[in-house]
């Protein structure tokens, strides 16, 4: 099956070719209503970046808060008058709506569309040999639905009581009282979903039908596996989280009771409600799409580094076929443990057993990724340049996050850390450490290919070492507060006695944050410099193949042109042909996947 | 480009080939009709889980819906299925007349489908058994009756949700069939719009037992 098309190489270029898409003439319909594939995975970029700032910003918020507590935040008041009337101090209602809009930002709004939709979107039809997306309308109206929920969500600021206040999860039945943010994130919410849906639709047809000849799925490049596994996992799993909000959005405005139980008693009075509902239901529908979306942030982050790591260690990936079945693997398996998230939630003991087994079976194609990647490393010709750097980096801490994953997976242990600092610490070290490292990898990667410039290399250094050691200094210590006992979405943890003890340590937190805050504008000098230099024609040109590496999207021009290729590629061999038997008999250090 | 462009006029820029465009489009909609499922399947399980908890209940409240309208709307919605069948044939032997009469019959079908559902929407009205301020349903089991209307009218009212769209999107095909858009070498929006309709129909098939008859012919109904 997999080598069918592989022979099929001449036979279709006699077939009448279609028509070629021209690039519109007029700047707005080329930016900004644009179909090509491209920029509208620019447009993604942009935004998440930008989405990126504002919930970091929201987290250094939190910061002040658990490191001084209850004191006035400098300027406070003067930004958000509306939000902070008790004299710029963060108010406990204010706080649960810094750490929901954080979560919710960051997930469904930074991670999910930077990972899938700003570099998977760029990626997918260039590395498959495509001209565009097989639906370029779908995929344009994808980024629209995305921008107008971004927009709702940071509109809910500013309605009266403000953003929602019920966490990223919004656990019925609190997120079915509450004031009007809660519907504005509900409907935010949907149209990062159908975004998500729209987008993942477009991918998985584009490599499924749309590889060029010669692409075999034994020859796709395992950013091209881990969208097509990612693209299946936001497919089945984001319709259970749309059916869930609208049921939520019912219960809030239409008076039925899907997540209301009978006889609720909210401030001393009994609700009009019927009730009769169930709250656990909107905790299976809600962690049956939210743990494949762990799956979904950080999946396409590992089919890249497969990609970029031989292009830096100058060898062939190791295990290509165990990679890419491990990766199907976690797909698969990562529906099959949502219940770990709910062991404190009741349920069934021997459900419990179960989801805890298919827990930590997870772990088993995650270590054989990782293993992959150390054997490719070993023995390798490194280039130690910021991307590799990067890599390296999200390698270390990925297995951090792993282990403490598989600590919470054992039920026992989670009934004791469960909902404390330690989740807090082991989510960051996965999509922070994990998939942001990932995406700081990907994006000094493959920006001289977007926009035919390279990132200044000493500044990527140092944001890299100053990023990789603030990191740790901010994370690591949230482990034992955790195990001290200091509960997650906690919002002044002086007032116990034994997180009083701990509060140095959170000081300690709050300082390293913003230290780590800091650093990030290293970064986003770097790449506004790099920005402004493609813009002017100045700085280090990328040419076409700065990496040297054997993908297609890197043997056409940087940036690619409308249609990606002037030439369709025939592709003959595999992805990632560095120093390999047939590059030594042909005399070449490497061999790009459509040179005969 | 080291040959002519040739254009393909039924072609897209984005694709090479008739076949690789009409796979493509083809698999879009099943992956489509996929995440429906998922959609369903959402509030089939809602269904479920409160079937277990209120059995009682349940079927009590089934008894109040319409079987004979149900039925109707049941058979209406299955012969629209041909009729759209037919014309996804009609379009594929470019049997031009023949492709507009089945898009304008399914096109009726839907509508009369739409319109039996209104009549028993307005019954339940009548009869006070709308879930919410105007719920006047007197019996022990009050609040678990009510929760068994609030699915039904979400699960109906979100499958009556997709009929409209399929109308308007099965409209829209009309036209561009009355303009001969369609025939033998191209005719993917018939044929994917044909996949479209045929997934609404069995999802009525799954809700018309289930929320009409659960209360009938099961073991210890009234």
């Amino acid at each position: 099956m997999i080598s069918s098309q592989a022979d099929a190489t001449t036979a279709d270029r006699s077939i009448p070719a279609a028509p070629r898409l021209r690039a519109p003439r007029r700047a707005l319909w080329r930016y900004v209503f644009t179909t090509d594939h491209k920029i509208v995975a620019l447009q993604y970029l942009f935004g998440t970046l930008a989405f990126l700032f504002f919930g970091a910003c929201l987290a250094m918020l939190m910061r002040w808060q658990l490191g001084w507590p209850m004191q006035r935040v400098p300027g406070l008041g003067r930004v958000l008058p509306a939000l902070s009337s008790q004299g710029g101090i963060i108010t406990p209602e204010l706080y649960s709506s810094v750490f929901s809009l954080h979560g919710t930002i960051m997930v469904y709004f930074v991670v999910i569309p930077l990972a899938v939709n700003a570099l998977g979107g760029y990626l997918v039809p260039l590395m498959v040999g495509a001209r565009n997306m097989t639906f370029p309308l779908l995929n344009a109206l994808s980024f629209w639905a995305y921008a107008v929920g971004g927009t709702i969500l940071l509109g809910s600021m500013f309605t009266e009581g403000g953003a929602a206040a019920a966490g990223w999860t919004a656990y019925a039945p609190l997120a079915a009282l509450g004031t009007s943010g809660q519907d504005w994130w509900i409907i935010a919410l949907l149209l990062a979903g159908a975004s998500g849906i729209m987008s993942t639709l477009c991918y998985v047809t584009t490599i499924v039908n749309g590889r060029a000849a010669g692409m075999t799925l034994g020859r796709l490049p395992m950013t091209a596996w881990a969208m097509l596994a990612t693209s299946g996992l936001t497919l089945l799993a984001v319709p259970a989280l749309t059916v869930a909000l609208l049921l939520l959005l019912f219960d809030r405005n239409f008076g039925t009771s899907f997540f209301m139980p009978s006889n609720m008693i909210v401030s001393g009075e009994r609700l009009a409600n019927p009730g009769g509902g169930q709250p656990l239901l909107w905790q299976h529908l809600f962690w049956f799409y939210a743990h494949p979306a762990v799956y979904i942030m950080i999946m396409p982050g590992m089919g890249m580094v497969s990609d970029m790591l031989p292009a830096f260690a100058r060898k062939p990936l190791f295990g290509y076929k165990s990679t890419a079945l491990a990766t199907c693997s976690i797909a698969f398996l990562g529906f099959l443990v949502w219940g770990h998230h709910m062991f404190q939630s009741g349920m069934n003991p021997y459900l419990g057993t179960t989801f805890m087994i298919s827990t930590m079976a997870i772990a088993a194609p995650s270590a054989l990724e990782v293993f992959n990647w150390l054997a490719t490393l070993w023995r390798g010709s490194l280039r130690l340049v910021t991307p590799m750097l990067f890599i390296l980096g999200f390698l270390s801490l990925f297995v951090i996050g792993g282990l403490s994953g598989v600590f919470m997976a054992s039920t026992p242990v989670d009934i004791y850390v469960h909902d404390t600092y330690f989740v807090v610490a082991h989510l960051h070290y996965i999509v922070f450490g994990g998939s942001m490292f990932a995406m700081f990898a990907a994006i000094y990667f493959w920006f001289p290919k977007m926009f035919g410039v390279l990132l200044g290399e000493t500044l990527g250094r140092w944001h890299f070492g100053l990023t990789y050691v603030l990191f740790n200094l901010t994370f690591f210590p949230m482990h034992m507060l955790g195990v001290g006992g200091m509960q997650r979405r906690i919002y002044d943890p002086t007032i116990f006695p034994h997180l009083a003890a701990m509060q140095p340590v959170n000081v300690w937190i709050s300082v390293s944050a913003y230290a780590l805050f800091v650093a990030q504008l290293v970064f986003a000098y770097n790449f506004v410099r790099g920005l402004w230099r493609a813009h002017q024609g100045t700085g280090p040109r990328a040419g076409d193949n700065p990496w040297e590496a054997n993908t297609l999207e890197w043997q056409t021009t940087s940036p690619p042109p409308e249609g990606n290729f002037v030439e369709r590629p025939i592709v003959v061999r595999g992805p990632h042909e560095y120093g390999s038997p047939e590059c030594d008999a042909k005399g070449v250090e490497h061999l790009p996947q459509n040179v005969a | 480009m080291s040959h002519p462009e040739r254009a393909n006029p039924y072609v897209s820029h984005q694709f090479e080939t008739a076949t690789q465009q009409r796979e493509a489009s083809i698999l879009g909609m099943w992956i489509f009709l996929a995440t429906e499922i998922m959609f369903f399947g959402g509030l089939f399980l809602a269904y479920t889980i409160y079937y277990n908890m209120y059995t009682d209940a349940f079927k009590e409240a089934s008894q109040h819906l319409d079987v004979m309208l149900g039925g109707i709307n049941t058979g209406v919605l299955i012969t629209s299925s041909l009729t759209m069948a037919m014309a996804v044939w009609a379009a594929q032997t470019s049997r031009q007349k023949l492709l507009v009469l089945f898009l304008s019959l399914t096109l009726v079908l839907a509508f009369v489908f739409l319109g039996v559902k209104a009549v028993e929407y307005m019954h339940k009205f009548h009869d006070g058994l709308v879930p919410g301020a105007l719920f006047t349903y007197d019996s022990p089991r009050r609040d678990q009756v009510q929760l068994f209307f609030f699915i039904y009218f979400v699960m109906t009212g979100l499958h009556g949700v997709h009929i409209l769209i399929g109308i308007g999107v099965i409209a829209a095909i009309l036209v561009m069939a009355i303009k001969g858009k369609f025939h033998a070498q191209y005719n993917n929006p018939v044929d994917v719009t044909g996949l479209y309709w045929h997934f609404v129909d069995v999802i009525w098939i799954f809700l018309f037992p289930l929320l009409y008859l659960i209360g009938r012919y099961l073991p210890g109904a009234h």
